[in-house]
């Protein structure tokens, strides 16, 4: 359900996102949006750079050169200095930008939130207590009050939201199991859950569909698309399993070796011969 | 039937805290025949919050801290300073004399020990600056160098009119009575297990488990280390300064590295992640090592003399059952659990099934594990 | 200073530093290997001391050194072996416990079996000998120990590099797994690198100890944490920054004691240690290296 109709709201705004590692150029000059609403879909063959790319969003790595608009406002912007501008091997020129750092967990409170290519749970806490952590940010309170117990109301509703978030996504009934004893599937559903807890305008989900069968691949479909009709959410992921791609998003950007090949509509893409050259056709069987 | 739980829990610990305050009044009516036991506990007590506050950093933030011997020397020689009496002061800074700056300062001991943790912490959020962006190991090592360098600095003779140097400082005054003795650090310990339950300790525990995840749970993983070493190091302050008072006088040598050891290895063996574990290993550690001292004199059954027994073998059979508790137990007595009632019961009521499989294995000799542990927890490949 | 005091001050440093950097060597080994700070190396340099003790007490120096280095040896392996070994799959912090631990027992062990007074390091003629260089006059090991330091240094970097073990050595160190997976006998490696270390201990605890005089419990742990100092400081992992770290810490705590600032020498070392993990904390030879997430 995009607003092709009315004046999209532009939710996230990438501009020539370069990230070097050394002498290896892992995204080069990416640009691209992400509009209020939409389920974007990033995919390209496994190296292509596109967890690297949504590192360079959530603050994870300091881009090499470009820069990230959250909500129009510049969240993250380098340029190459020192050393690096005499190695920098991007295909767009570098001008020079004000370089704006931001710490994940600055970017995570300003509304955009994300899962992990393997999962990263807190391991040995119990289900409750994840989901109950994503809360922290937001609550009104701090060590003194906290540890003297003056925050009791805020407490309690931190306790309430979880419980009815748990709820929802039907796994109450395990929120005092450690997090790691649970199956996989659920793991992934637990951290979809935490990364909701933190009141996102913007889920970026790492290869949510990663390791599920068909089922619970429709399953997970299904599940994307309603979170974000409830949640106002707008969505963006990376994903392998071509169904879930092709079923729910609006639009696909398609990577390969750090650049952008592609960008259309599902149809787009499908019919598009550079990208299947690329990689289009693999199975879903080779997913490990 | 939970509030039934509920209330029964509360009952069982208000029976506990009343045995408790009458054992300690007991004690005190009597506390010249009893001095030589109720020393050790109050050592107990005083190690109790240390390692308790070692374990808040380590256990439970995941930060492989050496540096309590410093900070607790800090809080020492703060509460030592400022609790002097007066008229004292020129016959323990014999040598030298003492630094007008200080020779009238003087306070309650209760305000002294909060002056020793605010300094303590002060210096602590300090040192974190440069040092809690290091690796495990090498945080291990920083710590563990500033803790020497503080030490240096109290012993040196430049410092002789505040800290006397090599002299150390005596004539501290003790506790007024063993509530005080016991209620200080029961306090500190209770106010370190309201925070581990609170919402910030579960932000330490989520930097333990996983920084990356912590910071996408919006935790300035800087701001949160900071926060955990500071009020860590608060404690060690206030437990270095209830040790001060405990002692009656201190030296520099008193807070060498192998204090920082004592702590480490009272945490490990009450089970790193667990307060109950410490409060237990600290008893258990500081009551052994006294035990243990029947390994120091010559023991003679029959006319026959048992050779090794002699001054020295206590702390090695004492670093034995060390290195064992490590290599074979390695999740210490209480692993990452806390007390509760239900849990004692239910040790209390496996007693008799645990002695039955014992003697079951001893017939049927098979596999039996030689770790309790169910799960492996290596973590393989640092995030940091 | 006159410049013989000063350049007799440099020889008592550079001396100093040899044996330090001997020292630094073996932790720096068993670091870029396991990742694991032997908190026990300290121990195992303090023990060598007292096997010589013990061994010159029945036999003559040219049996006795060797039966050191030997023992020595053994003990180190041992240590590893047992105290190291099971912890291979365990969290760093466990491995790192267990060393404390092991550093705990020994010293306990030796006050236990040789009290804690200090006892004297037997006199090794040749090596007591007094020397006349120039102005310069030391004992025949204050000129030996940096000579010998640098040949040992040598043979090691040649070891490491044209070797097939020190190739092997180089590869676990890299990347402890897939050298596992590439048919390198681990265990072996590990071992090999234990005895290396303890080799180099023992060497400079013979060299440390004739001009110290005194053997005592706690004689190894502040001198193995300071060398261990001296290794980040070079850079953990490098052998060369391991003996420059060395050398450094040597002729700086020989100048603190010539200005007169003994009580600070301890803590300049951790000063050193605290201004490198500030600037620089791969170290002056170390490599950066990033991690991935």
């Amino acid at each position: 359900m995009s607003n092709i109709a009315k004046t999209p709201i532009n939710v996230l705004h990438m501009q020539d996102i370069t990230m070097q590692f050394g002498g290896v150029v892992a995204v080069n000059g990416l640009t691209l949006d992400v509009n209020q609403g939409e389920i974007v879909a990033l995919i390209g063959p496994n190296g292509a750079g596109k967890t690297t790319a949504f590192n360079c969003v959530t603050g994870i790595y300091e881009p090499t050169f470009g820069q990230v608009d959250f909500m129009g406002e510049t969240i993250l912007s380098n340029t190459p200095k020192g050393k690096m501008k005499k190695t920098y091997l991007g295909e767009v020129s570098p001008r020079p930008i004000p370089i704006i750092s931001s710490t994940p967990d600055v970017i995570t409170k300003k509304g955009i939130a994300r899962t992990f290519q393997n999962i990263r749970l807190f391991g040995q806490l119990t289900v409750f207590d994840n989901v109950l952590i994503a809360k922290h940010m937001h609550a009104k309170q701090n060590v003194f009050s906290a540890t003297l117990r003056l925050n009791r109301k805020e407490e309690e509703r931190m306790r309430a939201e979880t419980t009815a978030l748990l709820e929802e996504q039907n796994l109450l009934h395990l929120k005092d199991e450690i997090a790691t004893s649970l199956p996989y599937g659920l793991q992934r559903r637990l951290e979809i859950a935490r990364a909701l807890a933190t009141e996102p305008k913007f889920l970026l989900l790492d290869e949510p569909a990663a390791g599920m069968n068909p089922q619970e691949t429709q399953e997970l479909t299904d599940f994307i698309k309603q979170i974000r009709d409830s949640y106002h959410l707008t969505v963006f992921m990376i994903e392998h399993h071509m169904d879930l791609v092709m079923q729910i998003s609006d639009r696909i950007y398609v990577l390969d070796f750090g650049k952008l090949i592609a960008h259309g509509t599902p149809e787009d893409i499908q019919n598009n011969e550079r990208v299947i050259e690329a990689y289009l056709g693999v199975s879903d069987d080779a997913e490990d | 039937m939970k509030k039934n739980a509920v209330s029964k829990n509360k009952l069982y610990t208000l029976a506990a805290l009343l045995v408790i305050i009458a054992l300690l009044a007991f004690l005190q009516a009597n506390s010249a025949q009893y001095s030589y036991q109720i020393s050790i506990l109050e050592r107990s007590a005083i190690y109790a919050v240390v390692a308790v506050s070692m374990n808040l950093l380590t256990g439970f933030t995941g930060l492989f801290s050496l540096g309590q011997a410093g900070f607790m020397a800090i809080g020492a020689y703060t509460v030592a300073i400022l609790t002097i009496p007066v008229d004292s002061r020129a016959s323990v800074y014999y040598v030298n004399g003492i630094s007008p700056a200080i020779a009238n300062l003087h306070c309650p001991y209760w305000l002294a020990l909060i002056i020793a943790g605010i300094l303590a912490a002060a210096l602590a959020a300090l040192i974190g600056i440069p040092v809690l962006r290091l690796k495990s190991d090498y945080l291990a090592i920083a710590t563990l160098g500033f803790s020497e360098i503080i030490r240096a600095v109290i012993a040196a003779p430049q410092l002789d009119r505040i800290t006397n140097g090599s002299y150390g400082l005596k004539s501290i005054p003790g506790f007024p009575n063993l509530f005080i003795a016991f209620g200080l650090p029961a306090l500190c310990i209770l106010l370190m297990v309201l925070l581990i339950n609170s919402s910030y300790g579960r932000a330490f525990k989520a930097l333990r488990e996983d920084e990356v995840a912590a910071q996408a749970m919006g935790l300035n993983l800087f701001r949160y280390k900071e926060l955990a070493f500071i009020i860590s190091s608060f404690f060690t302050g206030v437990g270095g300064g209830l040790l001060a008072i405990f002692m009656r006088s201190i030296d520099s040598k008193t807070f060498s590295i192998n204090l920082t050891y004592d702590i480490l290895l009272i945490v490990v063996l009450g089970g790193i992640g667990s307060i109950t574990g410490s409060v237990i290993g600290s008893f258990l550690v500081t009551a052994g090592r006294e035990w243990l001292r029947f390994f120091d004199n010559p023991l003679v059954i029959g006319g026959f003399e048992v050779p090794l027994f002699r001054s020295g073998f206590r702390m090695v059979i004492f670093s034995i059952l060390l290195m064992m508790v490590v290599l074979f137990y390695r999740r210490g007595i209480m692993g990452s659990n806390e007390f509760s009632w239900e849990g004692l019961g239910r040790l209390i009521r496996s007693i008799p099934s645990r002695i039955k499989r014992k003697s079951k294995a001893q017939k049927h000799p098979a596999g039996i594990p030689l770790c309790p542990e169910s799960m492996d927890d290596s973590k393989k490949g640092d995030n940091a | 200073m006159s410049l013989t005091t000063f350049l007799q001050q440099c020889l008592t440093g550079i001396s100093l530093g040899g044996a330090y950097a001997l020292i630094a060597i073996g932790y720096t080994l068993v670091y870029g290997i396991l990742r694991l700070i032997n908190f026990a190396h300290g121990d195992i340099f303090m023990m060598a001391g007292y096997f010589m003790i013990f061994a010159m007490a029945s036999f003559p120096w040219y049996i006795s050194i060797p039966v050191v280095l030997l023992v020595t040896v053994l003990l180190g392996v041992s240590i590893e072996r047992v105290a190291y070994r099971p912890l291979r799959t365990a969290p760093r912090m466990s491995v790192m416990i267990s060393a404390i631990g092991v550093s705990y027992l020994l010293q306990n062990l030796a006050t236990y079996l040789f009290t804690a007074l200090p006892k004297g390091y037997p006199e090794i003629p040749f090596l007591k000998k007094i020397y006349q260089i120039g102005g310069l006059s030391a004992s025949f090991v204050t000129f030996l120990t940096p000579v010998l330091t640098l040949i040992i240094v040598y043979g090691l970097i040649i070891l490491i590099n044209k070797t097939k073990i020190g190739m092997a050595m180089r590869a676990v160190a890299k990347d402890y797994d897939t050298a596992a997976l590439m048919g390198i006998k681990i265990n072996r490696i590990i071992t090999f690198t234990f005895a290396i270390g303890s080799l180099l201990a023992a060497v400079g605890s013979v060299l440390y100890f004739t001009d110290r005089m005194t053997v005592f419990p706690f004689s190894g742990s502040l001198p193995g944490l300071k060398c261990f100092v001296a290794a980040v400081f070079g850079g953990i992992g490098s052998i060369p920054g391991a003996v420059i770290g060395g050398f450094i810490l040597g002729l700086g705590e020989t100048a603190l004691v010539a200005m007169g600032y003994s009580t600070f020498s301890d803590a300049f070392t951790f000063v050193l240690l605290i201004i490198i993990l500030l600037i620089k904390p791969t170290g002056l030879f170390g490599e950066k290296t990033t991690d991935k997430v």
